[in-house]
């Protein structure tokens, strides 16, 4: 008996340290960060041009770059991932096509991101000539997140009871309506979580953007979507290992800044989520 | 708005493969409420969706035979939410959608294209009241229709395919999940109901048919075993094995 409550004592032990393993790295991502780069934090650094080679100045160009990456892919992929999740989950029937596109997507989440880079700038650059330019850098980092919305909202949709779409259909409904009226407005805080996860990944990848959109020093905001522009992941990779002599504080403040994007652009989406959910 | 009558003509009904109903065929006259006992497994359900074809929604369900709703083929001659919308169903557990009370009932109409806040005001108020509930919900018409009861949920379902105005409603044992005084009042609204409709009632409580049915018809095991004026099958069924189920010796 005793015997047995030490086991136990012992196996929630190892359970307990696994689960630390997990949380002492995030703990010290923050604190490293927040330490080194909060100092660097000025009204300068967030919202000036690099100046001096990027020794001095701020990363402002960098930070509307990474912003507008963001919206613009998610723009792109989000409603593409949305309605071929619900034309996969809602319209197609199991048969030897959804199965192979259902492996394809599955390959598509296990695809590694420099070779969505590289598939970006031969398709998007070369090929169909738009050059090193947002709309690339956008597409690709678009089709790199459609699995991750597909899959997410595919869930979402899969959550909504089967009774919702039986009552609709027993009510006259068709099958359009029934997803517009009866399945999509329960599945779209889901499919809201499917975007925040993708907003991270997007914000924060660099070998996508590497070959079609960054700019490795571009003092300026950009004009068009056929501009290129600079982005706070590559930013942080460049002045990290290509400029020597930039302050250190500059290399952390950059890291701190684009955590905070993200989880500025999560919170939001999470009290957009909050909201509707408490609309019904 | 007129009740409607169904004529069921050497219904098939295969599940995978495996035949679910045989040979079945039945009229159903205007106005009655026809109830449908039998053992579980023995087609009673499959047989009501086949009524508004819900059973189109399952790829694995193939069914041969003819059914007409006032003399017209519900599979070639209607629209399949035309006929929805004439052939309404009430389902086992009571399912509101996670909107208010007035954007339950108005679901259909709103759908079926009906505009104009008067007009859907109308249809709320009629629909709730011929099911019994204005009176317990009419000062929380926006309030969510899942914070409601079981057996008022039960009665928003009913309002909600009432705002339709089918000829014909399918009830699929809409009491399995309701204590007795919800039951006496869904029985109730039924038993009002069957003036303006045609009422089809599947039910696993053979003295709930016996309440309400006007006819009574026994299933087993995917055939029809009679079919007669509940009063005349409660007494002196006809078959051995209708006998057998009512006393209960099976099932």
């Amino acid at each position: 008996m005793r015997n047995e409550a030490v086991r136990q004592k012992i196996g929630f032990g190892a359970l307990l340290v696994a689960t630390l393993v997990v949380v002492v790295p995030v703990v010290l991502i923050v604190v490293l960060i927040l330490t080194r780069g909060f100092g660097a934090l000025s009204w300068e650094f967030l919202f000036t041009m690099p100046r001096d080679g990027m020794k001095a100045g701020g990363i402002f160009p960098a930070i509307i770059g990474t912003f507008i990456l963001v919206v613009t892919s998610i723009a792109f992929a989000l409603p593409i991932g949305v309605m071929a999740a619900v034309y996969l989950h809602e319209y197609a029937r199991e048969n030897l096509l959804t199965r192979v596109i259902n492996l394809a997507i599955i390959n598509l989440a296990g695809v590694s991101s420099v070779v969505f880079g590289l598939f970006g700038f031969s398709l998007f650059v070369i090929f169909l000539r738009f050059g090193v330019s947002i709309t690339a850098g956008a597409l690709t980092l678009g089709i790199m997140t459609l699995p991750v919305i597909i899959t997410t909202t595919r869930e979402a949709l899969r959550a909504v009871p089967r009774s919702y779409r039986e009552v609709s259909f027993s009510l006259g409904a068709s099958r359009w309506q029934t997803v517009r009226h009866a399945v999509l407005p329960f599945a779209t805080p889901g499919i809201l979580t499917g975007a925040i996860l993708s907003v991270g990944r997007v914000a924060g990848e660099t070998a996508p953007i590497l070959f079609t959109v960054a700019a490795f020093y571009l003092p300026r905001l950009p004009h068009s979507l056929g501009d290129q522009v600079m982005a706070l992941p590559y930013h942080l990779y460049i002045s990290t290992t290509q400029i020597p002599g930039i302050p250190e504080g500059y290399r952390y403040g950059t890291a701190l800044v684009l955590v905070g994007l993200v989880l500025v652009v999560n919170v939001a989406a999470v009290f957009f989520r909050a909201k509707m959910r408490k609309r019904r | 708005m007129s009740a409607g009558g169904m004529s069921i003509r050497d219904l098939n009904v295969r599940w995978a493969g495996e035949p679910v109903l045989r040979g079945l065929s039945l009229e159903i006259v205007p106005n009655e409420i026809l109830s449908i006992i039998g053992p579980a497994n023995s087609g009673k359900t499959t047989f009501l969706r086949s009524l508004n074809r819900l059973n189109d929604l399952e790829p694995s369900i193939r069914k041969t035979g003819t059914i007409l709703l006032d003399g017209r083929d519900i599979d070639r001659d209607f629209g399949i939410e035309d006929l929805r919308k004439r052939v309404g169903m009430i389902f086992a557990l009571p399912i509101p959608l996670p909107i208010s009370i007035y954007d339950n009932v108005t679901y259909g109409p709103r759908l079926a294209g009906v505009r104009g806040k008067a007009a859907l005001d109308r249809i709320v108020e009629e629909s709730l009241r011929a099911a019994y509930l204005w009176d317990e919900v009419k000062d929380r018409l926006r309030s969510s229709g899942q914070k409601l009861s079981g057996g008022q949920q039960q009665r928003l379902c009913i309002a909600r395919t009432l705002a339709l105005e089918p000829d014909v409603i399918l009830f699929d044992e809409p009491c399995s999940g309701l204590d007795p005084i919800s039951t006496a009042k869904v029985e109730d609204s039924m038993t009002e109901l069957r003036k303006r409709h045609t009422v089809v009632l599947v039910t696993n409580n053979t003295k709930q048919a016996a309440r309400v049915g006007t006819r009574t018809a026994f299933f087993l095991m995917g055939e029809m075993v009679e079919v007669g004026p509940t009063g005349a099958l409660f007494t002196s069924p006809a078959d051995k094995r209708t006998e057998d189920y009512i006393v209960g010796r099976f099932g």
